[in-house]
């Protein structure tokens, strides 16, 4: 029977299909991505999965934090390198103002930057019409105390420890970062037409006699214009090496620490240090490190050891032990 | 041709359609200033304003991915407009064909349209290729409805059907302003005629031919073009669709104002304590950081006040500006995989689902009451003739035996039969009272032309019913001339003089039609109907109700002769009318309509879809309400409501006693029809009707099962707002196929419309079938929600967590608003380094696997209520945040307490620690979001790290590089990254 209401006759009879295009479907394409039935790794997550991650990782951190706490202990023995350092306290390096006055483009010997230095740098901009090299507040507040080590001999006479300058800085800011002024004449010609920081005694391009260390390239000023994080710091400012295997680098004895004092810190409350410290492959002295993989290897462990425990008493009381979540 | 249209007062018409919202032109403007219209982004504007770099490319980035999607859409638009406006039309210009675009036909014209084609505007139809001046119509595009219908010709013009003919009527109309409504038109034409007195015809919606609808089965014909472009009545309904919004977002921006309340609170504690701690004149301005005289200067209150803002810009990024992309990103794509879904196709109708809006998606996991209608959604709407009672008397017509009919070429036995005569009435009237048309058979074939009919009609009813007497015997053979022809049980040819169709509509529920009987045969006169006959079909009309048939009634009254002439006097004036005519029309409709004079009953069946019942259990079981509403049943009389308002209130409150006795576990299901529900709705002048309606509300809510019969459109709007406005608004949804069902998908949170029908066009989505309900909601809506619930609160999680250590940095660098992470870590935390993984989470999770889903239906009710962005939630993503974010920071700090992290004793500045914490960041972030999901598609975790080491800008030049050559830093990440996210593995467990 052909009389039958239906909307499929309406259509045949209706708009005119191009030739073929009638078996042209509007299925939507079975693949896997459009119908949501992507392969997917889906762990379930049971006692049996989730309690051996506790030990392991119980297991795994416990001999690190052991390794670290050890290692960090150990530090104290003055052999192989000693690196020497100075501390500030309560001297806000991290301060916005502070952070930012400084020219990246002066300092990369950028010679246009040099004459005309970056707003950023007020109040350490310009200094009686000249414009200062290098600017800024960072650059004028450089460390400029001058400490020198001696080992005291039998005879109370000074044996200078010879101090290392070079190779306190990052590799990347001494090479790349940090650049004198283009030139071959000498620094002090480069340097025309600036003027030297406020509270500095010498102009840059006499910061040392070597000229491999002197003006922006001086490593120094290099550390010391890597602003610290906090208000506590430390700075790296000599290294002593080891001259050979035999003796140790400082043997025990009495040394002699003279300060050539310049730098002032009463007037905002602040301390200064000075560390002698050798370094291991995780670096300096840091109890936290180990400590606290100790104490999370453990916590995890114990854990585990709980869970196991519920675990086997809740697999007593019940057939189905799989949780999932 | 004259054209001289009243009460219209602009001049100017453009044929053009514009659906699109911007142009090439005002794109960039236009579309800017509707972005910062949105409260976030013009908060965003104000930041940027305030510190260009860092927020700027956040914004830049949210703008344009915006930007792109909205002028994406728009050319779509624009595509589909050109391709309305540009198509050619033939215009009959000084008696010649004219080829043209669409949009430069003006009113008046007159428009030649071919077979197949659609109409280019409003055109009243003059003339056509056939005789009696008909052509056929679908307006399957329009409505949905892919039937054909009929429209006339006035009688007048039907005669021009050449080119040269029609450029010599002079004639003008007059019509209405243009509305919306597309069954309804009024307008006259008068036409002018050899110099004679002006020939007034009335025009109705019959004559006129909408824009948007197709030519069908007729050659061609021609019409004046009454209302061209955005003044047709296609036009006028795509306007104004309402914008709704999802729970979601409604959530998202109450999380937004806590969020902003926390980034406040920041910036002022912060700035507090910047000013206690400058109070100490050392800390202030030591010697080595002094400031400038003009920051000397500066109004103390303006600097705290610009302090306080520079503290906001900081902490600004705890309100991730990139969310609302992610979300909009999620939901545009996520949308795909909807019209995606094999599931969702249907060979029938060779459609997949629809998806009009992405903005809801997430909803459809949220739905607390389902409106359905019944007729086409829950059933499929093809009706199938069952019994019809005649006197009293049942027949019954099985369905096995309708192939055998047309050989016994007579009756069906009867068990017990009614009076020939009654019976021959009976079927007379179900011959010709109905709109069916006979589709013309395109191969003459004189043969088979009685026997092979197909029947057309806008009611599949009619049809249903036409066939059902043909089982009878009585075969509705078609109209000529204006004459019904039936062909009757003797194989003789009966003809009927049409004389007028008084049309079924949803109010009336009723149609007539009027005829002059030819034949003499029939003239008899038919005895009256006793009362107690009535009874007895009444019975049998009650009995079919109850087993689901719909039911219609058959009646008949004599007219005199006389009585004729004042009835048609009437009928035509009312036609006539330009003012009031539905209402003059309807009056006299109902001045005929009385009196008349039972003869029997019909029963139709429709069938129930497949799978229908299933799915409303699986949709009972996930904790929804199923209503059903429906426009089923003739209404009965309006006195019988009235009569039972006095009744009313001690009914519900009876009602409400026996409520307070139900108990949890017992389910009831409550009927209402639509004029008990007017009662309860709209005595509004009845100081008690507050009352009937929290009553009834009360008692709905006890049912799980709500029936509300003979509904008429705006009712079911009304119940859906009803519910929709109760106590926690819970959110609603509506399925429906008709026209009747669209104000109420409108109304509802989700309006879900049946594939191919007229609701589909004004619904948020479209589905083939009902049973497609089940997993669009159980699977897809359950997974959208959870997708954009875990986006939205890891979003929140995770800016906090990034913000938090840059707040405790604060108080270590004396509350100068220094950041702890670089410019460009700021910047991109959210565009790269951490923003694909939750994007490819948030569209790909499965939490569940989609046959879990669909098969527990119970699943569901674990997410209704917008259980995952409540307030526990939310607090355990903060306080989460909290905890890692102090980690991250704390955990650094002690690091950093040593000399030197690298073995050869160099020292690290502000920014190795800062990116050590970002580091830490960048990887638990990720992990945590590894570690939530079960799911894990392979390629969802990578892009954070490419462009790591590319970061070389000047303070951070090797900053990177040479943090990894610490192995001490190494072990602090991994150990911070574990503590952080060991609460998250512990809760594994």
């Amino acid at each position: 029977m052909a009389m039958n209401y239906n909307a499929k006759d309406e259509v045949d009879g209706g708009p005119p299909c191009p030739p073929g295009g009638t078996a042209k479907t509007r299925r939507p394409d079975n693949t896997a991505f459009k119908q949501q039935r992507l392969p997917a790794w889906q762990p379930i997550l049971t006692a049996g999965t989730v309690l051996p991650t506790f030990f392991i990782i119980g297991l795994i951190f416990i001999p690190i934090g052991i390794g670290i706490f050890v290692t960090s202990n150990n530090i104290r023995e003055i052999e192989g390198n000693v690196f020497m350092y100075y501390g500030l306290s309560n001297f806000y390096q991290n301060h916005r103002r502070y952070v930012k006055s400084r020219d990246d483009g002066q300092l990369n010997g950028d010679p246009s930057a040099l004459l005309n230095p970056s707003k950023e740098c007020e109040p350490y901009r310009r200094n009686e019409d000249k414009p200062i090299a290098p600017c800024g507040a960072i650059a004028n507040s450089m460390f400029n105390d001058t400490l020198e080590l001696f080992q005291v001999g039998n005879a109370s006479d000074l044996t200078p420890i010879p101090l290392k300058k070079k190779g306190i800085a990052w590799w990347t800011d001494k090479n790349v970062k940090f650049r004198n002024p283009p030139g071959t004449d000498p620094l002090e010609e480069r340097f025309k037409g600036t003027t030297k920081p406020v509270n500095w005694v010498k102009p840059v391009y006499m910061l040392d006699s070597d000229e491999d260390n002197n003006g922006f390239i001086n490593e120094d000023f290099i550390v010391w214009m890597r602003t610290a994080a906090l208000p506590t710091f430390r700075k790296l400012y000599r290294l002593i090496e080891r001259k050979n295997d035999l003796h140790p680098t400082l043997p025990a004895g009495r040394y002699y620490l003279n300060i050539t004092y310049n730098y002032p810190v009463h007037s905002f409350d602040g301390r200064k240090r000075m560390i002698l410290s050798t370094i291991s492959w995780m670096g300096g002295k840091n109890p936290f490190l180990g400590i606290a993989y100790i104490t999370i290897g453990s916590i995890s462990f114990l854990l585990g050891v709980v869970l196991l425990v519920i675990n086997h008493k809740y697999r007593n009381s019940s057939n189905t032990a799989d949780i999932t979540i | 041709i004259v054209d001289h249209s009243i009460n219209r007062g602009k001049e100017k018409r453009v044929g053009t359609i514009i659906s699109s919202k911007y142009t090439l032109w005002n794109f960039l403007p236009k579309n800017l200033f509707e972005q910062f219209r949105r409260i976030a982004n013009f908060y965003f504007l104000i930041i940027f304003l305030y510190s260009p770099i860092t927020s700027g490319l956040p914004l830049f980035f949210v703008i344009t991915v915006t930007a792109i999607k909205q002028g994406y859409e728009d050319w779509l638009r624009h595509r589909a407009d050109n391709e309305v406006n540009k198509s050619t039309v033939y215009i009959i210009e000084n008696a010649k064909r004219v080829k043209k675009e669409s949009e430069k036909i003006k009113v008046g014209d007159i428009v030649e349209v071919q077979a197949d084609e659609t109409f280019p505007c409003d055109l009243i139809l003059l003339s056509s290729c056939t005789v009696d001046g008909t052509c056929y119509v679908t307006t399957a595009s329009l409505d949905g409805e892919s039937n054909c219908k009929t429209h006339y010709a006035v009688r007048d013009t039907i005669e021009l059907r050449t080119v040269e003919s029609i450029d010599n009527l002079r004639a003008a109309i007059e019509c209405e302003q243009p509305q919306p409504d597309l069954y309804k038109f009024v307008g006259r034409i008068n036409i002018y005629s050899n110099s004679i007195e002006a020939v007034a015809r009335s025009l109705g919606p019959e004559n006129l031919l909408l824009k948007g609808a197709t030519l069908k089965n007729t050659k061609k014909i021609y019409g004046v073009a009454v209302y061209t472009g955005m003044e047709t009545k296609m036009a006028l309904n795509y306007q104004g669709k309402s914008q709704k919004r999802s729970a979601v977002e409604k959530s998202i921006n109450a999380f937004l104002i806590v969020y902003l309340f926390i980034l406040l609170t920041k910036a002022a504690i912060c700035t507090t304590l910047k000013y206690v701690w400058q109070s100490t004149p050392h800390n202030d301005e030591p010697w080595y950081n002094q400031k400038t005289q003009k920051e000397r200067e500066t109004w103390k209150v303006l600097k705290m006040f610009t302090d306080f803002l520079s503290f906001m810009v900081l902490f600004n990024f705890i309100i991730p500006v990139s969310m609302y992309v992610t979300v909009e990103m999620q939901k545009f794509l996520g949308s795909f995989f909807i019209s995606w879904d094999n599931d969702f196709y249907d060979e029938e109708i060779n459609e997949g689902a629809l998806v009009n809006t992405s903005d809801l998606n997430e909803e459809l996991g949220q739905v607390d009451y389902v409106f359905t209608d019944k007729t086409g959604t829950l059933t499929e709407n093809t009706m199938e003739f069952i019994e019809c009672c005649i006197d009293g008397h049942k027949y019954k017509g099985v369905a096995q035996e309708t192939d055998g009919l047309s050989q016994t070429d007579g009756p069906l036995p009867y068990l017990d039969r009614a009076d020939k005569n009654r019976e021959e009435l009976f079927l007379r009237a179900l011959c010709l009272c109905h709109t069916v048309e006979v589709k013309p058979n395109d191969t003459v074939d004189g043969v088979t032309e009685s026997s092979e009919l197909t029947y057309m009609s806008s009611s599949p009813d009619e049809i249903a019913l036409v066939k059902g007497a043909k089982k009878y015997g009585f075969t509705f053979v078609g109209v000529q001339n204006g004459y019904m022809r039936v062909e009757n049980q003797r194989k003789e040819i009966e003809e009927y003089e049409l004389l007028h169709t008084l049309n079924f509509d949803a109010v009336r529920r009723r149609m007539s039609v009027i005829v002059k009987t030819q034949t003499g045969a029939d003239s008899a006169v038919f005895p009256r109907v006793q009362n107690h006959e009535i009874d007895l079909i009444k019975v049998h009309v009650e009995h079919n109700a109850m087993e689901g048939y719909r039911t219609l009634c058959i009646a008949f009254k004599e007219i005199a002769p006389d009585d004729y002439e004042r009835v048609n006097r009437q009928l035509i004036e009312a036609k006539m009318a330009l003012q009031d005519r539905e209402e003059k029309m309807e009056k006299v409709f109902d001045e005929i309509e009385t009196d008349m004079h039972l003869i029997g009953a019909t029963a139709v069946e429709d069938k129930l879809q497949d799978q229908a019942a299933e799915t409303i259990e699986a949709l009972h079981a996930a904790g929804l309400k199923v209503w059903v509403l429906t426009g089923d049943k003739m209404e009965t009389a309006k006195s019988t409501c009235y009569a039972c308002q006095d009744r009313l209130h001690e009914l519900l409150t009876e009602y409400r006693k026996k409520l307070l006795a139900w108990t949890e576990h017992q389910e009831y299901g409550l009927i209402i029809d639509g004029s008990t529900l007017s009662l309860i709705l709209n005595s509004s002048q009845d100081s008690g009707s507050n009352n009937y309606k929290s009553i009834f509300l009360q008692i709905c809510m006890k049912c799980t099962a709500v029936l509300c019969c003979r509904m008429a459109p705006l009712q079911k709007a009304q119940i859906v707002r009803m519910v929709k406005n109760l106590k926690g608004s819970p959110i609603t949804l509506s399925i429906g196929d008709g026209a009747n069902d669209v104000s109420m998908i409108l109304e509802s949170h989700v309006g879900i419309g049946k594939e191919g029908r007229q609701a589909s066009r004004n619904s948020d989505y479209a589905v083939p079938k009902f049973k497609h309900l089940k997993k669009l909601l159980l699977a897809h809506g359950h997974l959208y929600y959870v997708r954009i619930a875990h986006l939205v609160q890891y979003f929140f999680y995770k800016n906090l967590c990034f913000i938090l250590p840059q707040f405790l940095y604060q108080f270590f660098c004396g509350f100068s608003q220094q950041p702890l992470y670089d410019a460009a870590y700021l910047t991109m935390y959210n565009i790269c380094f951490t923003s694909l993984p939750i994007l490819a989470y948030s569209l790909l999770e499965q939490h569940i696997n989609i046959d879990t889903l669909t098969s527990d239906p119970r699943l569901y009710m674990k997410i209704s209520g917008n259980a995952m962005l409540q307030l526990g939630p939310f607090l355990y993503w903060t306080f989460l945040a909290a905890f890692e974010g102090t980690v991250f920071f704390f955990g650094t700090y002690f690091l950093f307490q040593t000399t030197s992290l690298d073995e050869n004793g160099k020292v690290y500045g502000n920014w190795t620690f800062g990116t050590i914490i970002f580091t830490i960041l960048v990887f638990t972030v990720t992990l945590k979001l590894a570690l939530d999901t079960p799911f894990y598609v392979f390629f969802s975790f990578f892009w954070g790290g490419i462009i790591w080491p590319f970061l070389k800008q000047q303070r951070m030049y090797f900053v990177f590089a040479q943090m990894l050559s610490s192995v001490s830093v190494w072990l602090t990440i991994i150990l911070l990254i574990f503590v952080s996210l060991s609460p998250r593995c512990s809760g594994l467990y």
